[in-house]
């Protein structure tokens, strides 16, 4: 048989790239690779709906049987353990070694962990994989006062779905507000308020010192201000880490990230990285990137798929990323970094409001608060370059729908 | 358990014993039916499971709500007036017969 493509990784953008290859004729082997013992699946409602009741099944990405119809070998609870980029092997911790043509590194990014003193104590929690979700979801039942670490995304969805369990959430954020780092102020002040309608109690501008427990399990969470807040219960989302050692310890590039040319070429010709764990250019931007989101694993597996038959092309895909907050629903499309001039569409008021974001003059990025019909509209702006003028933006969304149509 | 039925781009007919607060794409995706790919979860947020709803089985259906209408205007293509984004279709017994065309096209 000749030596195929291995995909490590079988997340959405792994699971993904393997169908692509498929789609895009190539019928050589392909193995997919993951250390997780579930077929592969949706990441994103294991924090908005999976852990809401034992009722709720994991949704799987594709029905399992679509990859043997595939001729796709989709080896489950599979770990690898090194890459040898120039035997072409990748070694596997049974001690297996499997011989690649090309080789995709899709193996995403996994939940950094505390280290504080306590860490280690029963009760601490984490929202990355379906086991995390599960087990979280097993110690939800008994837990009464949750103390949710971090007000980024993960810490806050999990910390609305789980105030609608009926359960007492105080969440501590290190920095001065919610969401500081990722949308614009005044959409971060107005969820501010929306998680505290719902119950929520945030204190902002709060490290954590340490975890404190008895016989083993979690009692409570203490501040560096000493501030001692009683949890049986704790959930850290203090952001996520590329999962890049099997990369650096091949050889590979790595800066924040498996660092990849815009085709998602390594280093080494004959290895690609997607997803979460890769550093790209964004020609948009203009600089190296890392974005966390389906959108991007997803859009990348198609690419990648291209690129590793021969048919390179670059990667300029508008990035979108949603956000559940409890009922309302956050939708983010483009970057907003750097960005020069920031306008207000809609009625914050109404709980329903964009913000766009522009730089030089032209629209980079729309932040959407309930405004779905919006988001999608800013999609197809950024995608086909478009900016709307002022007397549109003030005139309403119906007026830019129309000037975008007229325009394309 | 109503029956619907999702006739793929190929024209394939795939007969499906839905379950009673499913969605249309999660009963797609559980049976592997062909062009349905639900790729943001079921979110509203990519159009990869628009079908077309069959004229005859229309009037099981209500009208799509503003952010599914919105998503479909500006994400799918193909749109005709009968497109529906099937994990916006909550079904019940009462879809029982519901035939949905599956316009694919997606990677």
């Amino acid at each position: 048989m000749t030596d195929g493509i291995i995909i490590i990784g079988a997340g959405h953008g792994g699971s993904q790239a393997a169908i692509s290859l498929r789609q895009e004729g190539y019928e050589g082997p392909i193995t997919l690779i993951s250390d997780e013992a579930d077929v592969p699946y949706h990441r994103p409602p294991l924090s908005k709906t999976f852990i809401k009741s034992e009722d709720q099944t994991l949704l799987p990405l594709r029905p399992e049987r679509i990859y043997a119809e595939g001729g796709i070998a989709l080896r489950l609870s599979t770990t690898v353990a090194a890459i040898n980029t120039g035997a072409h092997t990748v070694s596997l911790t049974n001690g297996e070694v499997l011989r690649y043509a090309k080789l995709l590194i899709a193996t995403g990014a996994r939940a950094r962990r505390l280290t504080v003193p306590g860490h280690d104590l029963a009760g601490i929690h984490y929202m990355r994989t379906a086991d995390d979700a599960r087990h979280l979801r097993d110690a939800i039942a008994g837990a009464h006062n949750i103390a949710v670490v971090g007000g980024g995304f993960i810490g806050l969805e999990t910390a609305c779905t789980l105030a609608g369990l009926g359960k007492a959430v105080t969440v501590l954020e290190a920095a001065p507000g919610l969401l500081g780092r990722v949308i614009a102020p005044v959409l971060a002040k107005h969820i501010a308020a929306l998680i505290d309608g719902l119950g929520i109690k945030v204190q902002t501008s709060t490290t954590l010192d340490r975890v404190e427990g008895h016989d083993g399990t979690v009692t409570a969470v203490v501040s560096t201000h000493a501030e001692r807040i009683e949890a049986d219960l704790v959930l850290a989302g203090i952001g996520a880490e590329p999962n890049t050692e099997l990369a650096a310890h091949a050889g590979l590039s790595c800066a924040n990230g498996i660092v990849v040319d815009p085709s998602l070429r390594t280093s080494h010709p004959d290895v690609f990285a997607i997803g979460d764990c890769a550093a790209y250019l964004h020609p948009a931007l203009g600089r190296q990137v890392r974005l966390e989101s389906v959108q991007n694993a997803t859009d990348h597996a198609r690419l990648v798929a291209r690129s590793m038959l021969g048919q390179p092309t670059a990667y300029n895909e508008v990035p979108w990323f949603w956000s559940d907050m409890g009922p309302n629903k956050l939708q983010i499309a483009g970057l907003s970094h750097d960005a020069d001039r920031h306008v207000i569409s809609g009625d914050p008021a109404g709980n329903a409001f964009s913000i766009y974001h522009f730089l030089n003059g032209r629209l980079v990025c729309v932040e959407s608060l309930n405004r779905a019909g919006e988001h999608m509209l800013a999609r197809k702006m950024l995608s086909v370059g478009f900016t709307p003028s002022d007397e549109q933006m003030a005139a309403g969304t119906d007026a830019i729908k129309a000037a975008l149509l007229a325009a394309a | 358990m109503p029956k619907i039925t999702f006739i793929e781009p190929s024209g394939t007919r795939r007969e499906i014993d839905a379950i009673a607060g499913e969605t249309g794409m999660q009963a797609a995706t559980r049976n592997g039916v062909d062009g349905i790919i639900g790729e943001c979860g079921g979110s509203c947020m990519c159009a990869t499971c628009h079908c077309y709803t069959d004229p005859a089985t229309a009037h099981l259906l209500v009208a799509p709500a503003d952010m599914e209408a919105d998503t479909l205007e500006f994400v799918a293509h193909d749109v005709r007036p009968e497109s529906r984004l099937s994990c916006q279709i909550k079904l019940t017994d009462a879809h029982e017969g519901l035939v949905l065309h599956v316009v694919g096209g997606h990677g």
